[in-house]
């Protein structure tokens, strides 16, 4: 039987799909938190809790891993938004976990804070008894990725163990655990990268200036364009200069490549991201180590 | 635009892989860096053409192994459709992630290397399909320029797949010859097979009708969560959310609350600060109603008409998971819609060998990938309508109370 005008569009379909997967979580789970990072994919995930539980406020804290080389305009939309929601944020320091010794800093020219953060975040979730995290990742941003469940298990230790996933059918999720043990939740697991963007458009979300064309510093290594900041430190025969740039992907200064660009819109962006050849990740420095770089973070703990 | 969701089966070696690959790459959903990455391994495993069914492969003991052991999730869209691959791997141990993958699907491709035609497993993914209410079959039969691209062995795999079909009452089966390798009836027509006419497996991908995959008849509202704002203006609001799981609600309906029966109105469908008129299946709302009646996760608000089944006595077919065996009496946690009841597994009536389709009388256990009707008790009554009918009220799945695991997942029948 088919009935006129009772479908949904492709975007509303996964909106619908995410907001029933943030439900099951605020019901399934006793002290849930949203990771949220500044990129796109925490701020849609946000959008999405905010949707879902109008008119009440979403019912969890977001936490944030600062790993202390953040863009400015990263923190200041962070704290906006916090403002603007109402909600709590909690703020795992990386800095500290060095300061504490947990973490080694990383030396040399590639050094980046990305892989210490896994610790930062596991001590977090175990501080603030944290018994799901649910983050903005994709399936399709890269292919350890693709395998993951919406509701991820992890063991007492924070860790993935990929050969051992529990079987997801329907929109039934097993969210059961033992003490001690957590959760990852991936809401938005269905979107590409593509769909983002369009959604953004199509809510209106207001987003950091960084995704948008600027004028900034930045040096060139190995192909990828970064941004120079104090604890960047150049190699020989690179040099800093200034271009117009935007961000595709955000994280820590450390490992987000910048695009040339002169998208200044979201029309722009989207044309843009239709237009483009390479992976999101393909722009990361963090995803270049090796082959299963990815894999293996995730199976630590990693986000 | 729509969304459409589809799952992928076939022995290893069929060219599974090699046809995601393919729809991927001409469907221009592959990047430059992931190409240059399958380019890379290509060389370096000795193929001397791109190996596509690299693009595909996911973790690392896959990648060891050479071999696909988990359910992996692909995506491309066409200026028509947005697609979903649940792409699931073909070795008889790994039934439990076919029925993983097929569980959403709207769509199965299910995939036949021309050479060995109509074989055990694809009896079992037929079946498979069929019995987690996929509602349309594509059947490729793929390798066809290993043949010359002939008919007659098209035509004559067609027709043993029919005679195999009409003992399974499908309702949409259609036949593509392919050449996942070179392309042919993929993405492109194939230039020497001018004899099929009847669309490339994209063409037909972005057309098929999947309006009426939803049921849109019974409504019936699971409820998820209640939303209490509990300040300011909307200090008294209760809004029930969730996501409709069957037919249509309107504003001013009258409804019944399941378990207690207790009817009331509609007072308002609200979603992001705005009320809507109707709403219906899959989207996520809360309703708010006109009687203040105790609603809480795991109740079901349902029409007047038609409501479903309410009971503890449930005839399942039940796909077994776990590498524990199940054992009668045994007692689990038993998951459905949004409520969760403790259950028993009271008998085996039968199980079910898929390649012959015959019923086997004398089970009293399960072990892994066994799929049987059972009879199951529940110590708390669940609001359920046939598999058949909605497969979202109709599905459930039973998890160990010890381990926490998932062990099996049924279709009401
Ligand atoms: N000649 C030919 N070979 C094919 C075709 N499709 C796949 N193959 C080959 O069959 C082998 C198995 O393919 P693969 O995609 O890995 O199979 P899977 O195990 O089903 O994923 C590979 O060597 C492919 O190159 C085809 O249409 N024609």
């Amino acid at each position: 039987m088919v009935m006129e005008g009772l479908s949904l569009s492709h975007l509303r379909e996964l909106e619908s799909e995410s907001i029933y997967v943030i439900r099951e979580v605020a019901a399934q789970f006793e002290r849930p938190c949203l990771l949220f990072s500044g990129g796109k994919d925490s701020i849609v995930l946000t959008h999405l809790a905010k949707k879902g539980f109008w008119p009440a406020k979403i019912p969890f804290p977001l936490l944030h891993i600062d790993t202390g080389h953040n863009f400015i305009e990263t923190i200041e939309y962070r704290d906006n938004l916090v403002k603007e929601l109402g909600v709590q944020l909690l703020v795992g320091s990386v800095q500290q976990s060095i300061d504490q010794g947990r973490v080694v800093e990383e030396t040399g020219y590639n050094a980046s804070r990305n892989v210490l953060q896994t610790v930062t975040l596991l001590d977090t979730i175990e501080t603030c008894k944290f018994d799901a995290a649910m983050g903005g990742a994709r399936r399709d941003e890269e292919k350890a990725r693709a395998k993951e469940r919406f509701f991820s298990h992890r063991d007492e230790f924070g860790q993935w163990d990929p050969k051992n996933q529990r079987p997801e059918l329907w929109n039934i999720f097993n969210g059961k655990k033992k003490m001690g043990e957590h959760f990852r939740v991936f809401p938005i697991s269905n979107w590409t990268e593509m769909d983002v963007w369009q959604y953004i458009l199509l809510e209106n979300i207001p987003m950091p200036s960084l995704y948008f064309t600027h004028q900034r510093e930045v040096f060139n290594r190995d192909g990828v364009w970064l941004a120079a900041a104090p604890f960047m430190k150049l190699r020989p025969g690179e040099k800093v200069e200034v271009r117009t740039v935007r961000c595709r992907t955000i994280g820590d200064i450390s490992c987000t490549g910048l695009t040339l660009s002169t998208a200044d819109s979201l029309e722009d962006i989207i044309a843009e991201t239709a237009a483009t050849r390479v992976t999101e990740r393909g722009s990361r420095f963090d995803d270049k180590r090796s082959e299963a770089a990815m894999e293996d973070r995730k199976k630590e703990g990693y986000f | 635009m729509e969304l459409l969701r589809f799952t992928t089966a076939g022995s290893v070696d069929d060219g599974k892989s090699t046809l995601i690959g393919r729809l991927l790459f001409d469907s221009k959903s592959i990047f430059e860096d992931q190409l240059e990455a399958v380019k890379r391994a290509s060389i370096q495993k000795g193929s001397e053409y791109i190996n596509l069914a690299l693009l595909t492969d996911g973790l690392r003991a896959e990648r060891e192994q050479g071999i696909t052991i988990d359910v992996a999730y692909r995506y491309f869209a066409t200026p028509k459709r947005k697609f979903i691959i649940a792409d699931t791997p073909g070795h008889i141990q790994y039934t439990r992630n076919m029925v993983t993958g097929a569980s959403t699907a709207n769509v199965a491709i299910i995939l036949v290397d021309v050479r060995n035609g109509v074989i055990d497993q694809t009896y079992r993914h037929t079946y498979i399909a069929n019995l987690l209410g996929i509602p349309h079959i594509i059947v490729c039969i793929n390798k066809m320029d290993l043949v010359d691209f002939s008919r007659e062995a098209y035509e004559k795999i067609k027709e043993d797949f029919q005679e195999f079909a009409t003992r399974l009452q499908l309702n949409d089966v259609r036949f593509i010859p392919i050449s996942a390798l070179k392309g042919d009836n993929v993405v492109e027509p194939s230039v020497h097979m001018t004899w099929y006419e009847q669309g490339t497996l994209r063409n037909i991908l972005e057309n098929i009708d999947i309006t009426s995959d939803h049921n849109f008849i019974e409504p019936r509202f699971p409820v998820q969560y209640v939303v209490r704002p509990l300040t300011g203006e909307h200090h008294d609001y209760r809004g029930y959310a969730g996501r409709i799981a069957g037919g249509v609600f309107k504003k001013g309906d009258k409804v019944i609350v399941l378990p207690d029966r207790l009817t009331s109105t509609i007072r308002s469908i609200d979603t992001f600060q705005q009320q809507i008129s109707r709403a219906y299946p899959p989207m996520s709302v809360s309703f708010t109603l006109e009687d203040d009646i105790d609603i809480s996760r795991g109740d079901m608000i349902v029409g007047e008409k038609n409501p479903p089944e309410v009971g503890q006595e449930i005839r399942a077919m039940l796909c077994w998971f776990n590498p524990k065996p199940m054992q009668l009496n045994g007692k689990f946690i038993l998951k459905h819609t949004t409520r969760e009841v403790k259950a028993m597994v009271k008998e085996v009536i039968y199980k079910v060998n898929v390649n012959s389709l015959e019923e086997i009388k004398d089970g009293k256990t399960l072990v892994m990938n066994d799929i049987a009707c059972v009879r199951l008790k529940t110590t708390k009554p669940i609001f359920y309508d046939p598999y058949k009918q909605n497969r979202i009220t109709g599905s459930l799945i039973l998890v160990d109370e010890a381990t926490n695991e998932t062990l099996a997942a049924g279709m009401i029948l």
